[in-house]
């Protein structure tokens, strides 16, 4: 069973080439840094105490990041196939693994992509003078502005009303918005058009997607450390508070953002590293590739918390000018001459001459603590706290654009790891009949996507997207990591992967690598897999709403979500990675059968049925 | 009547700063009339500092006159009557914040205060001249039961977006459509390049089923790394 024939090459078709080293390696750092460097990682910074969470990033970027990613990239090559192939290459029991890999690819590309469709949305609406979220629209009748929006804030208004127009509650579907349904069609078309020729166009398009997004960080660098507050933020930022590391949840979060972070298990980057030449040094790219992930994490999260901290100060001024109007208007003191630097002095007088008549003005605690621990991940980041920063920033629309254009290219360039994830996998299951061309194919898989993810284009689209974002893309990656780990190392051998390596690097891998493989990175998986179930299992699941008819708006409605819709999600966390133990069933099976009838045959004294090779379905 | 003179004049209350030089006898009931939280009076709030900043002008005397007259002409336009006059509109209860209360008093009779609600469509209806007179917006020139007017929304017959995502489309799709026929091109051109082939070379050495020009033969999947060993 073990000693299958491995196929390099059989097709007559010739297997596509990477044009250069750059593009191979634009490609995969542009799959592997996505919008989870500047939204997720900046997040997690902030909760866990600053500078303190870079350790156990950075230990779980070396004894688990690292290592898988040099499996993937080395195995992609040395076996010349995307997943589905180089799975089934290595044994077919483990064949599961590589659908698996695909199902991934494909439910994540579809939310992934509504994302960038809503980037799209906002990028399109930064050219308008006053930004439309910088301001409350005014009512039907021109009386006053529109009261959601009072209640709240002009952003989280434009945000929940006018891109998404969100519905109370999940199970109330609401109709297909048009305007985000047009802006995903756009997104889906930009994707096909630079996948339309595989890698000779993509290639070509990561120029672009992914170095362009560092332009960008670079001039927000600049600009933030202009503004006032940013150093607060920064400040804020890296000062480490080491009593976070006693916490289990901070490791456990470390280890999870470095996986999901590189984009492992996905497949993507095996059928990247599959065009590349058989002798290209593999083991250099994948510690290339992953320190420059994580760099730029770290890269980013410096003009973002520079904006969060002028955001912080800010908000604050803004309190205090609010405390400063009712003080001077309530004891009629002269216009200006309480400012914010003597604020606290005129209050202490008020405070101590008409205690009464202070309390009653009920004066808001402006505490700028407060303001720069309202941290936000995701698209709440994105939509909300940086959209109210680049509203106070002198040109916001050119801030605007930039930020949006940016979004866009570090999602695009993981988009292109998401598809090639499923392609790839598609042609070699052999089920594509090879008169239809790639640009057919690509743009019916588009095609099909496009209209899947018209769900998330619904008024409870966002809670959708967010069930897709925990469910699937977590526990089945961390399994399929698993099994990629299991079966390169114990089925494949390490010893014969260690000759390929020696083969195609030059050099045998070092004990390092070697300790990490078979012993480290299972384990760590391990570990962080049950962590994360266990976690998962003990919080009764549920989501924050958006009700403008709950008491506590604009506070959020947290509601659980009904049984239905919880079916679902176990659903979602278990049908990608039913197909490993499928697919092995499905093996023993056959391989049973045939056992049975060599026996039979045996029996009848006929020439002995050498097991040495074994038949490819 | 000396004495009935003296008496008047002591009854009359102190010049306050709003008074402009009528006989006291008529004035003292008209200055009563301004009284602060009564139905007719609306109370105005002014912030020239945080209007104008550095550029601010002091709050005198002559700029309570100034808003007398304004409002004396935002009334005589909005009744269209000359008889609204300088001396029709009182103010009173002057404070540093730069506040006060003020009444419009009828033309006709002095005694009689013009209706709230009138007032407030006066107002309303040159609310911007208003401003402008004294450099202040809506905000910074409160009247205080009078919502600021909200400017009509501009409603473009295009909305922008819209703009920028069918350039965005166009683009997109005329790209989609130049790679496709490219595509096309180039496989017609080698489809018709290996027909020219074909149609050359028709008897060919075949020697077990393989043609004599792939000389590297088949490759035989069963033996693995195989390439290993021939690289020299």
């Amino acid at each position: 069973m073990a000693d299958s024939g491995l196929s390099v090459d059989t097709k007559r078709e010739e297997r596509p080439k990477w044009d250069n080293k750059v593009q191979y390696l634009l490609t995969c750092i542009g799959f592997a840094v996505g919008l989870g460097n500047v939204w997720r990682f900046p997040y997690l910074c902030q909760i866990y105490g600053g500078g303190a969470f870079l350790i156990p990033y950075l230990i779980a970027l070396v004894f688990e990041g690292l290592p898988l990613l040099y499996l993937e990239l080395a195995i992609g090559q040395r076996l010349r196939m995307g997943s589905i192939g180089v799975w089934n290459a290595i044994t077919p029991f483990l064949g599961g693994v590589g659908i698996a890999s695909m199902i991934v690819s494909f439910l994540v590309g579809l939310f992934y992509n509504t994302i960038l469709a809503w980037v799209l949305w906002y990028f399109f609406h930064s050219f308008q003078d006053p930004l439309p979220w910088a301001e409350c629209p005014i009512n039907a009748n021109h009386t006053g502005y529109v009261t959601e929006c009072v209640e709240s804030t002009p952003v989280n208004y434009f945000w929940y009303r006018q891109t998404l127009n969100i519905s109370p509650n999940i199970e109330t579907s609401g109709s297909l918005q048009w305007w985000i349904v047009v802006c995903l069609g756009t997104a889906w078309l930009i994707v096909y058009i630079c996948f339309i020729r595989g890698i000779e166009t993509i290639g070509k398009a990561v120029y672009v997607t992914a170095t362009f997004p560092y332009l960008v960080l670079t001039i927000f660098l600049v600009r933030a450390l202009t503004l006032p507050g940013a150093s607060t933020g920064l400040v804020y930022l890296f000062t480490p508070d080491w009593e976070k590391m006693k916490n289990p949840q901070m490791w456990l979060d470390a280890a999870t953002q470095i996986f999901f972070s590189l984009s492992l298990a996905f497949g993507g980057l095996i059928s990247f590293s599959s065009y590349n030449p058989e002798t290209n040094n593999c083991e250099r790219d994948a510690v290339l590739v992953g320190v420059i992930n994580s760099a730029t994490s770290i890269y980013a999260s410096i003009p973002i918390f520079a904006i969060l901290g002028f955001k912080a100060n800010s908000n604050l001024i803004s309190c205090l000018e609010g405390n400063i109007l009712a003080l001077t208007n309530a004891f009629n003191i002269g216009d200006q001459n309480i400012t914010v630097d003597n604020y606290d002095q005129w209050f202490e007088d008020l405070n101590g001459t008409y205690p009464d008549k202070v309390f009653s003005l009920n004066l808001k605690h402006c505490s700028l603590q407060t303001f720069l621990q309202e941290s936000a991940s995701g698209t709440g980041l994105a939509f909300i706290v940086f959209t109210e920063a680049v509203k106070e920033m002198p040109g916001s629309q050119v801030w605007a654009v930039l930020f949006f254009i940016m979004l866009f290219s570090l999602g695009l360039s993981s988009m292109f790891g998401n598809l090639e994830g499923i392609l790839s996998p598609l042609r070699e299951l052999h089920m594509v009949p090879s008169w239809i061309p790639k640009e057919l194919f690509t743009a019916f898989i588009c095609m099909l996507s496009f209209l899947v993810a018209l769900i998330f284009t619904m008024s409870s689209g966002n809670y959708w997207l967010e069930i897709f974002n925990s469910y699937v893309g977590s526990i089945p990656l961390l399994i399929i990591a698993f099994f990629e780990i299991i079966a390169v190392v114990y089925v494949y051998g390490m010893k014969r992967f260690g000759d390929d390596i020696l083969f195609m690097t030059g050099r045998q891998p070092n004990i390092f690598w070697k300790a990490c493989w078979m012993v480290i990175s299972p384990v760590m998986l391990i570990v962080v897999l049950v962590a994360y179930v266990a976690i998962q299992v003990q919080v009764e699941p549920s989501y924050a709403a958006w009700n403008p008819d709950f008491e506590g708006f604009p506070q959020f409605d947290v509601q659980p979500y009904p049984q239905w819709v919880f079916a679902i999600c176990i659903l979602l966390s278990t049908v990608p990675v039913i197909s490993i133990p499928l697919v092995a069933l499905y093996h023993f099976i056959l391989w049973a059968k045939r056992r049975r009838s060599s026996q039979r045959h045996r029996n009848r004294a006929i020439p002995y049925d050498n097991g040495g090779y074994v038949m490819h379905s | 009547m000396l004495s009935l003179l003296l008496l008047c004049l002591a009854l009359a209350p102190a010049p306050t700063l709003a008074q402009d030089p009528t006989p006291a006898l008529v004035l003292a009931p008209a200055q009563d009339l301004c009284k602060p939280e009564t139905s007719n009076a609306y109370k105005v709030r002014i912030s020239v500092k945080t209007a104008l900043g550095d550029q601010a002008y002091e709050w005198n005397e002559s700029e309570t006159f100034l808003f007398r007259a304004t409002i004396a002409f935002a009334m005589r336009q909005h009744f269209d009557t000359e008889t609204y006059n300088v001396s029709s509109v009182l103010v009173c209860n002057e404070t540093r914040r730069v506040s006060f209360w003020f009444v419009v008093t009828s033309p006709e009779d002095q005694s009689v205060l013009v209706d709230k609600d009138q007032v407030e469509r006066a107002i309303r209806k040159y609310r911007h001249r208003i401003n402008n007179v004294f450099l202040l917006t809506d905000r910074t020139l409160e009247f205080l039961g009078i919502p600021p007017t909200f400017a009509t929304p501009v409603n473009p017959d295009t909305p922008a977006w819209l703009i920028v995502f069918g350039v965005v489309i166009g683009l997109v799709c005329a790209g989609i459509v130049a790679l496709l026929v490219s595509s096309v091109l180039q496989r017609k051109r080698k489809k018709s390049g290996t027909a020219g082939e074909e149609e050359e070379g028709k008897p060919v050495k075949v020697e077990n089923g393989i043609a004599c020009e792939n000389l590297e033969g088949v490759h035989n999947g069963a033996f693995t790394d195989d390439d290993r060993f021939t690289k020299m």
